[in-house]
């Protein structure tokens, strides 16, 4: 990891924005890194984006990592998204080209709404195994009010409670893979390389415009150009 | 206050008292009307509301015997504004204030709009927390599909998100608008078209401040009206169906921008056994405010002696 993080805003929260690889190494375009519900960035370039032709970056969620830890919880899968969204629009404003995402677990699954979302600035998403890429039930049910004690250091209780739980309908999730293939002019905006497959992502695995790939780096070599 | 705007509209009442409490760390403004040593009625506002909307509902129930309580949701009225807000942290919030005022005895609660479908959702996940509950055109169903093609519908979702993260991406340290107290009554007016002028301006004195350039809402303006998710509205009416108490709930003839415009039919087939449905003739989506003397004696019909 080379130096502090820069800081972005997103209302409230301050999100740590950790470059593993810089722009005067790798002059290609931007890859961002999505970490799993409860972990936090890496610090160092993992080996499957050792191949990515330029910059990489990793962003902690809000809750997590370096970033703020709100007060009294209010996750929800469309705040981390926002997370998201506000590191793609700084690295847009930093670099000239779209940015790949690779997610693992909750990550992949933040990947996919920020893809559809804002698909121009995507330049595709590999979604990958790791903790919280199941989310909770597809349809709701009755769940406790939970409250957890207030602790010092991240992650957040509340992100592991609320986001472990959120509802992940999965014609939510395939509204995204539209979105994204409207928006991004991509055959393939997604890339799925989870062996796991929870409802949601089955559901999105069976849709045009989704490639299935044996790991991260054949996944990203799909998006170099 | 000020005098003037309180005296045109004489049936309204402040607080009797008013405190916050910790829940888990965040300041929940409470609103209490009525004997401190009566029973407890619980009032749930809506959203972009505060309780203060309750100056001239909470004061019927107090003349009937009941000891008033609403508080602010978070981000609302005088409760804090927070990194997050979210339907779980809400009823987070709730179930601490129903902590502070009853323990875990069950009481009667009222909720409008949003709150009452709050209450629908929290007396699900915590029933024993409930006595009665009466809700207030806070009932959602199923939203009439568009009868557009499918990438139509697609563009339209991507215009919501973007235009929510557009929002988000311009909300730090940002204020609400600031103006006169003319100004801002004509603004709510837009939302609340069929309450009186008197009413909104009053609104004004109890759910903004005044600074250096003008009033401003307490809302924390990071709220935004609309939104997308994965929650579907019908799902409420898998709550409204399991309900074990006694169940009272509204909805109204006259559909506005604030309502859900909700259709009654489909809402029946879920009123738990026992229950009651009425529609409201002639009135809009803050009936308990067009109507106190109506909706409130309905209510306190329903309930009962206090006790």
């Amino acid at each position: 990891m080379s130096g502090a993080p820069t800081l972005i805003e997103h209302n409230r929260v301050r999100l740590a924005l950790h470059t593993l690889r810089s722009a005067d190494v790798a002059g290609g375009p931007d890859l961002l890194l999505l970490h799993g519900l409860g972990e936090s960035s890496p610090v160092e370039v993992p080996a499957f984006a050792a191949a990515w032709p330029g910059p990489i970056h990793a962003l902690d969620f809000t809750g997590h990592g370096a970033s703020t830890r709100p007060t009294g919880g209010g996750y929800t899968a469309e705040i981390l998204m926002a997370d998201a969204d506000a590191a793609v629009r700084h690295l847009t404003t930093t670099s000239t080209g779209a940015t790949t995402i690779v997610g693992r677990g909750l990550g992949g699954y933040i990947g996919l709404l920020v893809g559809g979302a804002r698909a121009e600035q995507v330049r595709g998403v590999v979604i990958a195994d790791g903790p919280g890429l199941s989310g909770g039930p597809s349809v709701p049910t009755s769940q406790p009010v939970v409250r957890v004690e207030p602790v010092d250091s991240n992650p957040d209780p509340y992100a592991l409670v609320e986001l472990g739980r959120d509802l992940r309908p999965r014609d939510y999730a395939t509204a995204f893979v539209r979105l994204a293939i409207e928006g991004s002019g991509l055959d393939d905006p997604v890339t799925v390389t989870a062996r796991f497959r929870p409802r949601w992502l089955q559901a999105v695995v069976e849709q045009p415009g989704v490639a299935e790939a044996g790991s991260i780096a054949e996944a990203l070599a799909r998006y170099h150009g | 206050m000020i005098p003037q705007l309180a005296a045109a509209v004489p049936d309204a009442r402040a607080a009797d008292r008013e405190y916050s409490i910790d829940a888990g760390g965040v300041q929940i403004a409470l609103h209490e009307w009525g004997d401190q040593g009566a029973p407890v009625l619980v009032l749930a506002h809506g959203g972009f509301d505060f309780a203060r909307t309750f100056d001239t509902f909470a004061p019927r129930f107090v003349d009937a015997g009941w000891r008033v309580v609403a508080w602010d949701h978070r981000g609302h009225g005088d409760s804090a504004h927070t990194e997050l807000y979210s339907w779980d942290a809400d009823l987070r919030d709730a179930s601490a204030v129903f902590d502070h005022v009853a323990g875990r005895s069950p009481v009667p609660v009222v909720g409008h709009s949003k709150g009452g479908a709050l209450m629908l959702n929290l007396a699900d996940a915590e029933p024993f927390r409930f006595r009665q509950l009466v809700n207030i055109d806070g009932i959602p169903s199923k939203r009439p599909i568009p009868d557009i093609a499918e990438h139509e519908r697609t563009k339209m979702l991507a215009g919501e998100i973007t235009g929510w993260l557009d929002h988000r991406a311009r909300t730090a340290g940002s204020l609400r608008k600031p103006g006169t107290i003319d100004e801002l009554a004509e603004r709510r007016g837009r939302m609340n078209p069929r309450l009186s002028t008197d009413w909104l301006r009053y609104l004004v004195t109890v759910g903004a401040y005044e600074s250096g350039d003008g009033w401003r809402w307490k809302l924390d303006p990071s709220m935004r009206f609309g939104g997308f998710g994965p929650w579907r509205p019908e799902w409420a009416l898998m709550k409204l169906a399991g309900l074990g108490v006694p169940f009272y709930g509204m909805l109204v003839e006259i559909e506005e921008a604030m309502g859900w415009g909700t259709d009654p039919d489909e809402v029946r087939p879920y009123v738990p056994e026992g229950g009651r449905l009425d529609v409201i003739d002639g009135a809009g989506h803050f009936a308990h405010i067009e109507r106190p003397d109506d909706i409130a004696g309905r209510i306190i019909e329903f309930l009962g002696t206090p006790a």
